[in-house]
């Protein structure tokens, strides 16, 4: 059980896209204690990806649970996981354990359906919405290479202009 | 020694106001800190951090030819600079409606009552000439509480402005 050390960017390895997880034994095990026990240091942190603390794997953990008046499924184990269904789309504001001092506006889908595995191997689906939504889809993007960064979209176009369509 | 300024920069819009002001600045040894730009109503607006080694006057000077060729005012203060210290919001509020004398006095001193600080505000008027609509978002922090600025909006609410508070989540992962 350890306390790992979370990348920040213009880290390089924040970039790489992570590989699937294959073996499911004592190694990964003790990683996704280490991986949890960092996403329970930050105070405020809900979630938690591998590629945050250089580990290449498709591994991540989310838990939403520490705030008040939110739906949650507890902690999440994201082994391998995919998201096969997406619905709506909601602006919510996100930052980043790997991004320190900066909060942006990101357009994540607002309802999904989640497939992942668990450590023995065991395939396990999930529906989230709204916040744990939004948390799974932060975590696996990390995965993918992706940061927040990404897809920010600006603070005006949350109601938009529009000139006269005739 | 460097020193924080705060740069206010306004004229008529027009393209390259942006490039040519951070090229005389950059030119000229500064440096960049955080920025609002946008366009208000036809006229280019600038509120930007500069740290530069002189004085005000050397830094007008340094922008002198500049705001001459672009018709542009210019205007500096002394500040301090106070960057790594963002203050995240914890609620968001949209009021729209039409355009009347007195709402963002009205809306803003009954959140202001009810210990709202507000971080960002940015309003604009659409709708036609005839009949504009004037549509403002807040970010800010409830010092007091999200329940104290929802009573506060409802009585505004009452007297016709429509109004909207929804509670920032900031997701951190």
């Amino acid at each position: 059980m350890a306390v790992l050390e979370i990348l920040v960017y213009p880290d390089e390895r924040l970039k790489q896209v992570a590989t699937p997880v294959e073996n499911f034994d004592r190694e990964l095990r003790d990683f996704v204690a280490d991986l949890e026990d960092t996403m329970r240091s930050g105070p405020a942190c809900v979630g938690l990806a591998a590629t945050q603390v250089g580990n290449p794997l498709r591994i991540a953990i989310v838990d939403v649970s520490i705030k008040p008046r939110i739906r949650s499924h507890g902690r999440i184990l994201l082994i391998n996981p995919e998201i096969t269904a997406w619905e709506g789309h909601i602006v919510g504001r996100e930052g980043c354990m790997s991004v320190p001092d900066y909060t942006g506006n990101v357009i994540r889908a607002e309802s999904i359906t989640l497939e992942t595995f668990d450590l023995s191997g065991e395939k396990k689906l999930y529906r989230l919405e709204g916040f744990e939504a939004r948390a799974v889809q932060h975590e696996i993007d990390h995965l993918d290479g992706m940061l927040f960064l990404d897809r920010l979209v600006s603070r005006r176009n949350d109601l938009f202009r529009r000139k006269n369509y005739k | 020694m460097n020193n924080w300024f705060m740069l206010t920069v306004v004229g008529k819009d027009r393209p390259g106001i942006v490039a040519h002001v951070t090229s005389a600045l950059f030119d000229g040894g500064c440096n960049l800190g955080e920025a609002s730009m946008m366009r208000l109503g036809g006229n280019f607006t600038i509120m930007l951090m500069v740290k530069h080694k002189g004085n005000t006057k050397s830094l007008l000077e340094m922008l002198s030819s500049v705001t001459a060729s672009l018709d542009l005012h210019a205007h500096i203060d002394r500040i301090e600079g106070e960057l790594h210290r963002h203050v995240e919001p914890d609620v968001r509020i949209t009021v729209f409606g039409a355009d009347r004398a007195g709402i963002v006095a009205k809306v803003t001193g009954a959140l202001a009552e009810a210990g709202l600080n507000i971080l960002n505000l940015e309003s604009d008027v659409g709708g036609s000439e005839n009949q504009p609509i004037y549509i403002m978002h807040i970010e800010g922090c409830a010092t007091e509480g999200i329940e104290s600025l929802q009573s506060a909006l409802d009585v505004v609410i009452k007297e016709g402005i429509e109004a909207k508070l929804t509670p920032v989540e900031t997701l951190i992962g």
